[in-house]
């Protein structure tokens, strides 16, 4: 014992045994340190899978329309006809019919979206706020398929008896402009599938701006009131340039989903492949092609042009969700440089 | 000055200009509540024709015959269920990969961007590649294979709410049990988790919302069933598509019940809706 107190620095080596003797034993230590490079890696795994997911989505999609693309190559994309018994397949028509319906809707959509943001984030009163807000948020919450049946059902009778004929007295009156009221009212059509559209959409585009006007800071407003404009005024030259990369980014996230939409267009579009100018006529959309013909597609290339409409519809929603998604990070980063 | 002011041109027409477009929005508003007054009202109104309890007990009928919607829910609650019992787990583990651990490196901004497309990726789209993945390879249609197309839809909303709830826990508390001696897994597990709680169970609860209600993405997968069927690796009814099916055909009869599937599943979606922004509030 005294020898090992004469050693002077090695005094410290017993009193670490001792601690070491009543710490937790090294076997739980190692199980932690395990625990922790598993929990870490079983999250990062699925990260990836998360990450590869459209990949993968895309892959197997361009697998299944590679028939459909031996045969029919680059003009699939704009060939109009569409004979399953002939097996001639061209993609103009649904194309044409999703990006038709899909611009009447955002022309609707946008103003109203616009109006309703303006109204939550500088009219209402605090306390009516929420539930408002609330309500019209409801609006994306109903399934597509409701939208679908009302609108079949309830929506179209209305438009076919009210709306069109009324349609027809005034623009149908207009030269040049009465070709796209044209043809008999028969309620469904490219017009009625926008409409539905646009009610469908005006939740999404109003949560980001709404978002977006949050952002606004404060005081630019107040300078604005100081110097005596309207509530309008700071809207218009304020609020608006301010928010303007938030206020595109929330429009294409608008049209990145109605472009996708299903199952309420398939109901009112009228599912015709042909093409004509009057938008009381019926249509055809990529995503309501592919809900009526998929499962009684007979024979390979059948199913294989589908696929490849299918195909094309992913590629043209990614595209405009990821410049929607763009814009908004770059409205964030600025957000965050000016705090 | 302010004796000058009304009379003064300039100033009207801009305090005209400001009630205008004021009131205009008031409007956008109103057309707003319209559209959603309008359909829930016409859903509770053939809704309650159709809501009796033989709906609810009854399978679904060939048509000029009474039936209900029993083996179309039971379908739909099996199928939801599973789809959510897979895709909770994958989005809550990799929404906790985004937020906990990828501070740095590449995966966490591609994924959490690639996350935000998948988001609002058109569900017919998943549907389609969960044929060419699942059907096509079995050659059948089945359950599992519209379970996994729900489980895809659930996956991105309950990545992002994870991710977001996470991001709000604040540091301190990591570090306060980073400091007592525990080790990461126990602290993202014991005290993130716990403090993220009622945020991921709103976005578990949302995510059941949306998938209660998709159609598209079933057509190809499960297609439907006539019959009960509890057999998952068989085509199954399930409400959605019962509903598009029987809207869409000629019969009166099939369209009464049509509307009570419709108002059930609305009814559904919005009472889970309603109750996860009060969860989430409290």
């Amino acid at each position: 014992m005294t020898a090992v107190l004469d050693n002077g620095p090695f005094t410290v080596a017993p009193d670490r045994a001792t601690v070491l003797e009543h710490a937790p034993p090294p076997p739980m230590l190692r199980n932690n340190a395990l625990m922790d490079a598993i929990f870490r890696n079983v999250t990062r795994f699925f990260a990836f899978l998360v990450f590869s997911l459209l990949a993968g989505i895309l892959l197997s999609l361009l697998a299944g329309a590679v028939p459909s693309m031996r045969q029919f190559g680059l003009p699939f994309l704009w060939h109009a006809e569409w004979d399953p018994v002939k097996e001639q397949f061209g993609a103009l028509v649904p194309i044409v019919g999703t990006l038709g319906t899909s611009f009447i809707a955002l022309l609707i959509a946008i103003p109203v979206s616009f109006g309703i943001a303006v109204f939550l984030t500088e009219l209402s009163p605090v306390w009516l706020r929420r539930p408002l807000g609330t309500a019209i948020e409801m609006l994306a919450a109903i399934p597509s398929i409701i939208y679908g049946m009302w609108g079949l059902f309830v929506f179209a009778p209305v438009f076919q008896l009210y709306v069109q004929p009324l349609l027809k007295k005034t623009i149908g009156q207009v030269p040049y402009l009465s070709g796209i009221v044209a043809g008999p009212p028969m309620g469904i059509g490219m017009l009625t599938a926008g409409i539905i559209l646009a009610i469908m959409v005006i939740p999404f585009i109003t949560a980001v701006m709404r978002d977006v006007f949050e952002i606004v800071p404060a005081m630019l407003k107040e300078s604005a009131y100081g110097l005596g404009s309207t509530t309008w005024e700071v809207v218009r030259h304020v609020v608006l340039p301010y928010a303007k990369v938030g206020v595109i980014g929330g429009i294409m996230l608008g049209l990145g989903r109605a472009l996708g939409e299903t199952m309420a267009v398939t109901f009112v579009i009228g599912n015709a492949h042909q093409l004509s100018a009057s938008l009381f006529a019926p249509g055809n959309s990529i995503a309501s092609a592919l809900a009526n013909e998929f499962t009684e597609a007979v024979g390979d290339l059948y199913t294989s042009s589908l696929i490849e409409l299918g195909l094309i519809l992913f590629l043209i929603t990614t595209i405009v969700l990821a410049c929607s998604k763009l814009l908004l990070l770059q409205l964030a980063k600025r957000e965050g440089t000016n705090a | 000055m302010s004796a000058v002011e009304p009379v003064n041109p300039a100033y009207r027409r801009r305090k005209r200009r400001n009630a205008l477009m004021m009131s205009l929005s008031a409007v956008a508003l109103a057309f707003g509540l319209f559209w959603l007054f309008w359909i829930l009202g016409v859903l509770l109104w053939e809704g309650a024709a159709a809501l009796r309890p033989s709906l609810f007990v009854q399978m679904t009928p060939p048509p000029g015959s009474d039936g209900g919607l029993a083996n179309a829910i039971f379908g739909s609650v099996l199928m939801a269920g599973a789809g959510a019992l897979i895709g909770t787990p994958v989005g809550i583990l990799a929404g906790t990969y985004l937020a906990e651990y990828g501070r740095r490196g590449w995966l966490t901004p591609a994924t959490r961007f690639i996350n935000d497309v998948l988001l609002s990726a058109p569900s017919i789209v998943i549907g389609l590649f969960v044929y060419t993945v699942w059907v096509a390879q079995f050659r059948h249609f089945s359950g599992w294979a519209g379970a996994l197309a729900l489980a895809i839809i659930v996956v991105p909303v309950v990545v992002r709410t994870t991710d977001d709830m996470l991001k709000l826990v604040p540091h301190s508390l990591r570090e306060a049990a980073a400091a007592l001696g525990a080790p990461t897994w126990k602290v993202i597990t014991l005290v993130s988790y716990r403090a993220a709680r009622a945020g991921i169970v709103t976005g578990v609860l949302l995510a059941i919302a949306r998938i209660t209600g998709e159609t598209a993405p079933l057509l190809f997968t499960a297609l439907n069933n006539q019959f009960w069927s509890a057999d998952m690796d068989k085509p199954m009814a399930n409400l959605p598509v019962v509903i598009f099916q029987f809207a869409m055909s000629p019969y009166e009869d099939w369209h009464r019940l049509a509307w009570g599937g419709a108002a059930l599943i609305t009814l559904f979606v919005l009472a889970i809706n309603i109750a996860a922004r009060a969860f989430f509030r409290k």
